[in-house]
């Protein structure tokens, strides 16, 4: 949707999707490492909704979709399925090395790579599990790219 | 004259005042929690940002419904503030509750589907009780209209203390807080994924979400009609039962629908009942 509007509502809006970004989480078959970590950061210690973050199950409401595991022909498709069910504008965050690239099951016969293969990735967050802080700084890094004005907004376009 | 005046000027600053008071709920729920919590206004960045997110419908039905819904909560609001018939207020809001379970059922999602039988179970488990309140204040007062209960020169709430007593109950279940949260729970994403509001996404979202705001407001609002006889009152009281919720959805599970039923109907109904003889009876 094009912003038309200037002023008060213009910034407000702008503010307003930094600041209450709604999280899917979808595990393409990780070690349930990168899971564990990213359960980690809602708990009191690192409290993601200090951001405004919160993680919802359903693809309809969400803003980011943090993507852990290895993709392989079968969950690809269930990927690609979520992405197109979020609405735009949306924000892809790839976790954790298998995410990444395929990590230590890239030379796998059924291991098609990284998320980048399948969906376009905005920000990609290493590590093997990346800790809660770098998850945090992966999301809010995520945030920073829906700041820029004049820029057309991640996600509107359709691969596949 | 002045009191529709005052009632354009509530329906604007409803919005903003159920929305602070949503924030103020998620930080103490946060607090409680040994969280820091979002900040004070983030229910109007989720509503700004629902709003500019893309327009993504099942069917045309939902916005029919979205809208329905948001336009009976307003006019409930409105017909409180005109100080109109609490029946009436009752109804128009039992309008909109169902509005949002057509929307839900109007899509094939599982879930949606689910969320909106739950919501039924839910509607038939505070409704009545909901209605006996209106009863129990026109046995007190003979009048239905909250205009007359104004002029009422006693709290309500010293002749009605178990009917009062039955709207923490009522209203745990229509706001969907722990341990009624069944159609529409924040945690439940395995079992229902978001219920009732799954197939609502974007602006939809946000509408519902305003209504929802106004809801809040109306039910706090008749719960300040106990103590109407001083600004105190009419603002300790709400603000008391408004507390209790935090503290039950904090501290509680999602219970199931029997559950419910048996807190509505067996614990709620008795509670009502007692209250309306003793007065019928005139002590």
């Amino acid at each position: 949707m094009v912003i038309r509007d200037m002023g008060f509502f213009h910034s407000f809006f702008l503010k307003s999707r930094i600041k209450s970004p709604w999280l899917l989480h979808y595990d393409c078959g990780s070690c349930n490492g990168c899971d564990i970590e990213i359960l980690a950061c809602l708990t009191p210690v690192y409290d993601l909704e200090r951001f405004g973050i919160i993680n919802v199950g359903n693809p309809k409401h969400a803003d980011i979709f943090l993507v852990t595991g290895t993709v392989n022909p079968r969950n690809r498709k269930v990927l690609l399925n979520l992405y197109r069910q979020i609405p735009a504008p949306r924000i892809v965050v790839a976790l954790g090395s298998c995410a990444l690239s395929g990590g230590i099951f890239r030379e796998a016969y059924n291991v098609i790579g990284g998320v980048d293969q399948v969906i376009p990735v905005d920000i990609y967050v290493p590590g093997c599990p990346p800790r809660p802080e770098s998850i945090i700084d992966g999301v809010l890094m995520a945030l920073k790219q829906w700041a820029p004005q004049n820029k057309p907004l991640p996600g509107q376009d359709n691969p596949g | 004259m002045r009191l529709v005046l005052l009632t354009a000027f509530g329906l604007l600053t409803a919005p903003f005042l159920g929305g602070l008071i949503v924030g103020l709920d998620r930080i103490l729920t946060a607090r409680l929690q040994s969280r820091i919590g979002p900040p004070l206004f983030q229910p109007f960045y989720d509503l700004g940002k629902l709003w500019r997110k893309e327009r993504a419908l099942a069917n045309p039905w939902q916005a029919f419904c979205a809208h329905g819904y948001l336009a009976a909560a307003s006019i409930a609001l409105a017909l409180f503030g005109l100080q109109s018939d609490l029946l009436l207020i009752l109804f128009v809001q039992a309008v909109g509750a169902l509005f949002l379970v057509i929307g839900a059922f109007s899509s094939g999602s599982p879930y949606s589907q689910v969320g909106a039988h739950r919501e039924l179970l839910q509607i038939l488990a505070y409704e009545p009780l909901l209605l006996l309140v209106p009863a129990g204040i026109y046995l007190e007062t003979h009048s239905f209209k909250i205009i007359d209960l104004y002029q009422w020169n006693e709290p309500l709430l010293l002749r009605l203390p178990l009917l009062f007593l039955v709207l923490p109950l009522v209203l745990t279940i229509k706001l969907r807080k722990s341990p009624f949260d069944l159609s529409a729970s924040h945690q439940a994403h395995q079992e229902l994924v978001r219920g009732i509001l799954t197939d609502f996404s974007g602006p939809y979202l946000g509408l519902i979400e305003l209504a929802h705001f106004f809801e809040i407001i109306l039910f706090l609002g008749i719960c300040s009609l106990f103590w109407a006889t001083g600004w105190v009152g009419m603002i300790a009281v709400p603000g008391a039962v408004f507390i209790f919720q935090i503290l039950a959805d904090t501290a509680s599970a999602r219970m199931n629908w029997r559950w419910m039923w048996a807190w509505a109907w067996g614990i709620g109904f008795p509670l009502c009942l007692i209250n309306l003889i003793w007065i019928v009876c005139g002590y």
